[in-house]
């Protein structure tokens, strides 16, 4: 290809490009409502993506916690509570062991408000002593469980409680809806195919004396499909736009209850937003979507229509 | 420039639009092919620009033999041929300008070499007034006019008409063809289709006689 008919293609994908945009303009509501609805089946699962990303970046955030609540038999001392505290902490796999003892518990909780009318109430304090184990956190699953019945057997010993067993059924309800984003995702692609499929198919069929006229005086396949596969492309790109303008629309509305929730959780964990990965997925998402509709509609109609004399 | 050894050509009904027609065109040659509607002439026109395939026998177009030419090679050989219709298949959303340039936009000419050549067709056919006009504001035999432009404008080598004046009246009629007479002397190979035999006498020149899908007379260059 010489440089001057590689400028005069190129020009003429430029042709293309723009005109495919400029037919779409010429039916403004069509159009619109199109790249609407495709703007909506694309920031669906991205949205509900974002969400759970964020929840497990707020799991992620507390794996690292593993601590035992070991509260004593009720009516042990704070001398038999200090005594364990400090047989504890003689444990290879024990990195901090700390106590509460009954009055201290019973005063943090007085300063919550839900819970002080109640307690006011009571004569006696029925919280027992606690002692707050932190293990090691190079120590395994199989090693903490042991752990676990060794402080179980212990003299004055009443329960002790894994704090991270709600965390583990967290995670599995998380990643039960990441797969649950991911089917969404297919189904809401597949939808955005079906689509722009349907609307290049009827673009085709309302062109249909252009397409036999240019077949006629020897266009190729290539130059007659051409400005569908741009329409596909417009589709796509515009539909990815709406979407994220939607995500971040959305995002903003749920900022405030959001940062609520970071400040209540300690402010350790930092949302994730529109981030360059969201971003990426749903303009290769809307590309994908449109190119393919398109391809489908112009294989499957375009060589229906053949010039007739 | 063109060739047929013996084709034949039946459709699906089982008619034979076409039966063991051999003939031949040399190049510049003006050429009227003539016969009653139905006689075969739209189906040896549609041959040549392969809207049609031959059921048997051979059609040659400038020295290549088309019967086999592969699906994706046939907008190439198209795009070597001009055809002007009787109904000028123009398109009407599109204004006169646009539509003379369709071909040289398909055969992916530069923009500056679009403007000056349909400019130049648009001055033969002259109508160069009219390049902004849409088809529809345009008289039947203007319309025709723009057709033909449409056609030269990529300067092919052969020009194939079907009942070009089918629809016009006696004098529109005679100017369309003296038009073409003009491109056939600047070297275009011509075949032009018309039953109008009043026409023809006027104009003198070589004519082939199509009937009932047989060669009745003038396959060789007798006339």
């Amino acid at each position: 290809m010489t440089m001057a008919s590689m400028k005069n293609y190129l020009l003429r994908h430029a042709q293309n490009c723009i005109g495919s945009l400029g037919n779409m303009t010429r039916q403004p509501v069509a159009s619109a409502m199109t790249i609407a609805v495709i703007g909506i089946a694309l920031a669906m699962p991205s949205g509900l993506n974002v969400l759970v990303r964020n929840g497990q970046a707020v799991a992620g955030g507390w794996e690292s916690i593993r601590d035992f609540s070991v509260y004593l038999k009720p009516g042990s001392s704070l001398e038999n509570a200090s005594q364990l505290r400090e047989q504890i902490l003689q444990l290879n796999i024990v990195e901090t062991a700390r106590l509460i003892s009954a009055d201290q518990a019973l005063t943090e909780l007085r300063n919550d408000t839900a819970f002080s009318e109640v307690l006011g109430a009571l004569d006696d304090n029925p919280l027992p002593h606690t002692v707050v184990v932190r293990p090691n956190p190079a120590a395994t699953p199989d090693a903490l469980k042991e752990f676990q019945e060794e402080l179980i057997a212990r003299p004055n010993v009443d329960l002790v409680k894994l704090d991270t067993e709600w965390l583990e059924r967290l995670n599995a309800l998380l990643e039960l809806a990441r797969r649950g984003v991911w089917i969404a995702a297919v189904l809401l692609l597949g939808a955005v195919i079906v689509i722009i499929g349907n609307t290049i198919r009827l673009d085709i069929q309302n062109r249909r004396a252009q397409i036999e006229v240019s077949k006629l005086l020897g266009a190729s396949d290539g130059f007659v499909r051409r400005p569908f596969l741009y329409t596909g492309f417009w589709y796509g790109l515009c539909g990815a736009v709406v979407a994220l303008l939607l995500l971040i629309i959305s995002l903003w509305v749920i900022s405030g209850p959001v940062k609520r929730l970071v400040q209540l959780y300690g402010g350790g964990f930092q949302p994730i937003g529109v981030d360059r990965l969201t971003l990426i997925t749903v303009v290769a998402g809307g590309l994908l979507a449109g190119l393919g509709g398109a391809w489908i509609a112009v294989a499957r109609h375009l060589s229906d229509i053949q010039p007739k004399v | 420039m063109i060739r047929f050894d013996n084709v034949t050509k039946r459709y699906d009904r089982g008619r034979e639009a076409l039966s063991n027609v051999s003939l031949q065109v040399d190049p510049g040659e003006l050429v009227f092919l003539t016969g009653r509607s139905g006689a075969g002439k739209s189906t040896l026109l549609k041959l040549i620009g392969l809207l049609e395939r031959p059921t048997r026998g051979q059609v040659l177009v400038d020295g290549r033999n088309i019967s086999r030419l592969p699906a994706r090679k046939i907008p190439r050989h198209r795009r070597q041929i001009g055809m002007v219709f009787q109904d000028h298949k123009l398109l009407e959303d599109r204004s006169v300008f646009e539509n003379i340039a369709l071909p040289m936009i398909i055969a992916g000419y530069s923009q500056r070499e679009i403007r000056a050549r349909v400019r130049a067709a648009l001055e033969h056919v002259g109508l160069l007034n009219r390049e902004k006009s849409t088809p529809s504001q345009l008289s039947t035999g203007e319309q025709q006019r723009i057709g033909i432009a449409r056609a030269v404008v990529a300067r092919p080598k052969l020009l194939l008409a079907d009942e070009p004046t089918g629809n016009l009246d006696p004098e529109l009629s005679l100017d369309i063809m003296n038009l073409f007479q003009r491109f056939n002397q600047v070297g275009v190979t011509m075949l032009i289709a018309t039953h109008d035999l009043g026409l023809l006498e006027q104009l003198g020149g070589r004519c082939i006689v199509l009937e009932d899908g047989e060669i009745r007379h003038g396959e060789h260059q007798t006339l």
